[in-house]
């Protein structure tokens, strides 16, 4: 991991034992969980059960990359959670429309995402404005833009998720890279092999879905934007000290706006996500808490909310963590309810373990 | 005259206040002068205007013996006018080169194509000009956050020298550091002196100002009342000129 | 700094009371059946719940924090008031008592998320944003566990007695009622006058001003706000008062959620959801500032009232609620930049 090199450059050179646990404690913890649920968990240790985990935390990893560009500045960015859902709305509706205009489909399903991307631009655009321009705090500046997002979703699609798009959505959204079948041999990627007959479709092997690559590549991308480039130093910079950052002469309005504008961009995509993964575009109601979720993901990860620290990878680590818990309780027969105590526990114990040991982040 | 820096019948209002008036002054290269006076008597509001944070509303400043314009931090450090304040304006999360090169990173390709940043150069950068101004640092690694007052205050003076200071002004460099860390820095600037850099320092401490400065310059209520060389004076003096007992006596 | 011109100031300093009153102006002229004592009820027996919460929120945003369990406190307080009713009744207490124990046990209980909230953010310096989003994902998880997911129903009716009564009942011709609607008005016109909810409400709410404004305790809530560090010096124990201010909120977050029970007739775990950002709101449309020291209850209140005009004017209107999101939206900003362009309300140094 790239990451820790960085970190071992930030931090103090000599990393005791404990250091390196209290540091990477929520990595520890994943790899705990997944033990101790592999146990309690009917078919938790299982390639699909693995897959799906990670398929369905894409929309949740994209959003904890927005929140900790905008954390590590000291912002927070209360709006993703529902810009994810304009995006999903304006771009299905958007393929709706175009598609029963007889458009062809890749052609509807184009402007669409280009439509959803644009609305979730337009949101980051404005919170970015207000919050480098008019000095108006992150948490008002994106409450206010998600108020915005809310109501124009509903005006979109009036509370009803959007059906009726091109075909295809799902079977992109949801194919696997590599198809097995272990009894004859075949495999294929990207479709299942043209030798499987229907009845053998059970046996086929599924190995890695899409939704991995456009993981790797997004993680990939933005963990080297924020550990070996330019933008990266300076977000970092304007979190620790706004002043010092001015007086070193970069451009901290335009940066900011930026971030909140890539913020809102990952949320956007996350949007376009949901809708492939599942077929219809759907709103995000007041109970989904996204923002907040991937807010939790970030500090659990070691970001903190005074801004100057947080790393992509450990983001991506805590979302795995809540993801896993959430299964894994599931699969263990625990009531769904826990989970919401159990992400609060975790929460907590993140904040305190920053407490307790300052300077090992 | 040959001054590195000079101001000309500076004079800076704010509302019906007068804060700075009608001073003037200059500093040679590897000079050190002295700014001195109460609370409120404008030397701040000087360094500022000299460093590009206020606009003058009259006078003039030279550099290097020609006029020039200087309407934002940014024209100050372009021409190698460095300010270092009391609060030092460190990004604490981040090492000691990352500070020394804060928005001036340095790049390199990756891979042929990527531009990504150059660690490795800015750490040994650092370490020479750590080694240069005779500064120790246990290491460069560790974040600004975990160093001591003095030493961030040499990371700030290490920064300014890097990027060719000609000029610096220092606002109380030794407030709040221990008296082995005030002699530190008191050797420092008298190292940079020796580099042929004019230095402003700002301080309450008279003792430290009769170490490092060749002349004082004093103001009270917006006004040089007095400008003095170092080893003609006494503190009883400048302690009457900077309280006005000496106006009075007069 | 220096005051700008008389009248913008003037202006730019009430804009929130002169916002309110063109929104009444306005669907007083538009709105359906608005203008009239009944619209005006209805408006102020929606605030209730809200107006407890930006209650709360108000003394926790004055020291520079924020709760956002607040919400989820009123659902928990709704859930637990519920469900001891409905215990209490089935062991064969009469229903006012049934009922009065549950009130009295919900209050004792909803200290509890506070206490945690507080100690959190005062012993462990966790920040509130993340100590209380984390105590509100525990009471929530709680109030499903306890509902199994579901409603709690059930509550004897006198709570429907109690939460939809009004203060005075006046029959023209024939006297006046306080509290009980008079049985043998049969056929007669009775003119029901101020929900009873309502004059509790006012009345907590009375109580929350004077103690923010008039006691020492609320002194030290703007002095922690303002420089927790110079409060600290001049002798404060400002964990401690920390501490309280956060069981103060969840109290009156508690008495909320009673008073939803009361309304409603029975619990719901996510009874308070959409107000946990709306409370936020409401105290910064108020002119409260989120780095603390600033705001009043009396302006919170001004702000749920700008929001609940806002919500039933649109629904009486019969336009699609959601506008009211984008609203608020726009509201929220247009607050903040006020605040940005007349700062002299903002005692705030540098």
């Amino acid at each position: 991991m790239g990451d820790k090199a960085l970190a071992m450059k930030g931090g103090r050179e000599k990393a005791s034992v404990f250091s390196v646990l209290a540091r990477n404690w929520s990595f520890f913890f994943l790899v705990l969980t997944v033990v101790i649920f592999s146990f309690t968990g009917k078919n938790f240790f299982a390639l699909n059960n693995f897959q799906s985990i990670i398929h369905l935390a894409t929309t949740a990893l994209l959003l904890a990359c927005a929140e900790t560009f905008v954390i590590i500045t000291g912002g927070v960015d209360l709006s993703v959670g529902f810009v994810l859902g304009l995006s999903a709305v304006a771009s299905a509706s958007t393929m709706q429309l175009l598609y029963a205009a007889h458009w062809s489909a890749p052609a509807s399903v184009l402007v669409g995402i280009v439509v959803g991307i644009a609305a979730s631009l337009a949101c980051g655009l404005v919170a970015g404005v207000m919050i480098a321009r008019f000095k108006v705090p992150p948490f008002i500046a994106t409450l206010g833009t998600m108020g915005i997002a809310i109501g124009v979703s509903y005006h979109i699609c009036g509370g009803f998720p959007i059906g009726y798009l091109p075909p295809g959505l799902t079977d992109i959204g949801n194919m696997y890279v590599l198809y097995v079948h272990p009894a004859s041999g075949a495999w294929s990627f990207f479709a299942r092999p043209a030798s499987i007959a229907a009845n053998q479709i059970k046996e086929l092997v599924r190995i890695a879905p899409i939704s991995f690559i456009l993981i790797f590549v997004f993680l990939l991308l933005l963990w080297h934007l924020l550990k070996n480039t330019r933008f990266g130093q300076h977000t970092y910079a304007i979190g620790g000290s706004m002043d010092a950052s001015v007086r070193a002469g970069i451009n901290t309005r335009r940066h900011l706006i930026l971030i909140y504008v890539l913020s809102t961009f990952l949320a956007g995509l996350a949007g376009i996500v949901d809708l492939f993964q599942s077929g219809t575009g759907n709103f995000t109601t007041f109970g989904a808490q996204l923002e907040l979720f991937a807010i939790a993901a970030v500090i659990i990860g070691g970001a903190s909310l005074m801004g100057g620290k947080g790393r992509i990878l450990a983001s991506a680590v805590g979302v795995l963590l809540l993801k896993v818990l959430e299964n894994g309780l599931n699969l263990s027969g625990v009531q769904p309810f826990y989970r919401y105590i159990a992400v609060g526990l975790i929460l907590i114990v993140a904040v305190v373990i920053d407490q307790l040991f300052p300077d090992l982040f | 005259m040959g001054y590195v820096l000079e101001v000309r019948n500076i004079t800076k209002r704010f509302g019906g206040l007068v804060a700075v008036n009608d001073v003037s002054m200059g500093v040679q290269a590897g000079e050190v002068v002295g700014l001195l006076g109460d609370n409120g008597a404008g030397k701040s509001t000087l360094i500022k205007v000299i460093s590009g944070v206020y606009k003058a509303d009259a006078g003039k400043i030279l550099f290097m013996d020609k006029e020039v314009q200087i309407d934002s931090p940014m024209d100050a450090l372009a021409m190698g006018i460095e300010t270092i304040y009391q609060d030092l304006a460190l990004a604490e999360n981040l090492n000691t080169p990352a500070n020394i090169f804060l928005g001036r990173e340095k790049m390199k390709k990756a891979l042929g194509f990527l531009n990504v940043l150059d660690h490795a150069y800015m750490q040994k950068e650092s370490s020479k000009i750590l080694e240069k101004l005779d500064i120790l640092i246990p290491s460069l690694r560790n974040r600004i956050r975990a160093l001591s007052g003095g030493q961030r205050q040499a990371v700030a003076i290490s920064r300014s020298i890097y990027w060719d200071a000609k000029f610096l002004i220092m606002d109380e460099p030794t407030a709040a550091l221990g008296v082995a860390e005030q002699k530190k820095v008191i050797s420092t600037i008298n190292l940079l002196k020796s580099h042929g850099i004019g230095i402003i320092v700002i301080s309450h401490q008279m003792h430290d100002i009769f170490q490092v400065a060749d002349r004082m310059i004093i103001m009270r209520r917006g006004e040089k009342v007095a400008e003095l060389v170092t080893k003609n004076t006494n503190a009883d003096e400048v302690v009457s000129l900077i309280v006005g007992a000496e106006t009075v006596t007069k | 700094m220096a005051r700008a011109g008389g009248f913008t100031t003037l202006i730019g300093q009430r804009w929130a009371m002169l916002f309110l009153l063109i929104e009444l102006v306005f669907f007083s002229f538009l709105g359906g059946g608005f203008f009239t004592m009944n619209g005006f009820q209805i408006v102020l027996f929606y605030s209730t719940t809200l107006a407890l919460l930006a209650t709360a929120e108000t003394f926790v945003i004055v020291t520079g924090g924020i709760d956002l369990s607040v919400g989820f406190v009123m659902g928990f307080a709704s859930v637990v008031s519920a469900k001891l009713a409905v215990r209490f009744d089935s062991l064969g207490l009469a229903p006012e008592l049934s009922i009065l124990f549950a009130v009295l046990v919900t209050l004792a209980i909803g200290l509890l998320p506070g206490f945690v909230n507080g100690v959190l953010v005062a012993r462990l310096k966790v920040p509130p944003f993340l100590a209380t989003f984390a105590v509100q994902g525990i009471t929530y998880g709680t109030s499903l566990i306890i509902t199994q997911g579901s409603a709690a129903i059930n509550v004897p009716n006198l709570a429907n007695v109690i939460g939809n009564s009004y203060f005075i009942h006046l029959v023209p011709g024939r006297g006046i009622w306080f509290f009980t609607r008079p049985e043998a008005a049969r056929g007669a016109d009775v003119i029901d006058i101020i929900p009873t909810m309502v004059v509790v409400t006012v009345l907590v709410i009375a109580v929350a001003s004077f103690l923010l404004k008039r006691t020492r305790f609320g002194r030290h809530t703007y002095a922690i706000g303002g420089n927790i560090d110079a409060a600290l010096r001049a002798g404060i124990n400002t964990r401690r008062h920390l501490v309280v201010i956060y069981v103060l909120s969840s109290l009156f977050a508690t008495l909320s959620g009673i008073i939803y029970m009361l309304e409603y007739v029975s619990g719901k775990a996510d009874a308070g959801s959409s107000f946990m950002l709306d409370s936020v709101v409401a105290v910064v449309i108020g002119g409260a500032s989120l780095f603390g020291g600033v705001g009043t209850i009396w302006r919170t209140i001004l702000g749920v009232l700008i929001l609940s005009v806002l919500e039933m004017g649109l629904k009486m209107m019969g336009v699609q609620t959601f506008d009211k999101y984008i609203a608020v939206g726009i509201i929220l900003i247009f607050a903040v930049l006020i605040d940005q362009f007349f700062p002299e309300m903002i005692h705030k140094e540098d």
